[in-house]
């Protein structure tokens, strides 16, 4: 995975079956990526369903989540409605998993991202990364702690 | 993971409060694994009697089950009637019918003051209780619902069937 210090490789990839999100212009939040295998699966239900629950948690840390798999546009906008998702799935799909290989997440064998986590500052570098076994939800625990050490780092630097 | 807040008494805590195994359930009213799991917890109860401490929190799922912070707050403002293990235990065994109506007609056969019920069900510190269980949850590696932690570990096998009764068993906690 890339690491800590790396500025984030910029990317735009369709939200929508019109409508494209490009990291860059996210520059002044904090972004929480998180990589995972596919719709529909059980484990990524799970992890996905949990964060949809934590947002107003990551929001306090003025972060946002962005989710990302190489499934098309349209099967995200039927997984998200079903799941009653609040935040945007970007489709990895053609070329395919090239952002996924880019932050290096991308499984070769199977043809889909790994599950994996990344938390990106409001300068656009990667702060923290985490590689979960696919069959594991790695929870939110990590991505609070991280979101959390970035903002006492912040504070810190405001008082000194 | 640990469990990153103690179990105190804020907590609901049935059974012996100095037994030496303690069970803490992270649960969901309107959650299919819970409804499987809430039979098996009462087993266990039976099973391990006085050296049991069963503690449940809120994990409310809120956005995929649409009744299960209203079910949450129910069963918080049954508390505070002295009434929250009658009504975590309703709302499980009436898991078919979560309705806000049907809440308050749980609330109507438990006895309970249905006035007060209705206002306390509104109250916001029920709603910061409710909240502030699921970030210890969160805060603890909770993934899904039910999770377990078995004094202060969480629990990552599965814990259906006799599964949970057995780890306690093999685990010399009794």
């Amino acid at each position: 995975m890339l690491k800590k210090g790396t500025q984030a490789p910029d990317f735009s990839l369709l939200s929508t079956p019109d409508q494209a999100l490009c990291l860059s212009e996210l520059r002044g939040k904090k972004v929480i990526l998180t990589f995972y295998p596919a719709d529909w699966s059980p484990v990524c239900g799970d992890q996905l369903v949990l964060y949809n629950e934590t947002l107003k948690y990551f929001q306090k840390h003025n972060a946002i989540l962005i989710g990302i798999s190489v499934d098309g546009i349209w099967c995200h906008l039927a997984f998200s409605k079903e799941r009653n998702l609040h935040f945007p799935l970007l489709a990895d799909f053609e070329p395919k998993g090239a952002v996924s290989k880019r932050y290096e997440v991308y499984d070769e064998q199977v043809g889909e991202s790994k599950r994996a986590l990344y938390v990106i500052d409001e300068e656009g570098i990667i702060q923290w990364s985490h590689l979960s076994p696919v069959g594991i939800n790695p929870g939110a625990d990590g991505i609070l702690d991280a979101l959390e050490e970035l903002s006492d780092v912040k504070k810190l630097s405001q008082l000194n | 993971m640990i469990l990153r807040t103690p179990v105190s008494e804020k907590d609901h805590i049935q059974g012996n409060p100095n037994a030496s195994i303690t069970l803490v359930q992270y649960g969901d009213y309107q959650c299919p694994f819970c409804w499987k799991a809430y039979p098996i917890v009462k087993r266990l109860q039976v099973s391990l009697q006085d050296h049991l401490k069963f503690v449940f929190r809120n994990f409310p799922l809120a956005k995929v089950h649409p009744h299960a912070k209203v079910a949450a707050l129910a069963a918080e403002a049954a508390a505070l009637q002295n009434k929250f293990w009658e009504m975590h235990d309703m709302l499980y065994e009436r898991h078919k019918d979560l309705q806000y109506e049907a809440i308050l007609s749980y609330a109507v056969e438990l006895g309970l003051d249905i006035g007060l019920f209705e206002k306390d069900i509104k109250n916001p510190e029920l709603e910061e209780k409710v909240d502030a269980d699921f970030l210890s949850g969160l805060r603890s590696g909770v993934n899904a619902t039910p999770t377990f932690f078995i004094n202060g570990e969480k629990y990552t096998e599965s814990w259906e069937e006799n599964n949970l009764l057995e780890h306690i068993w093999t685990s010399n906690l009794v």
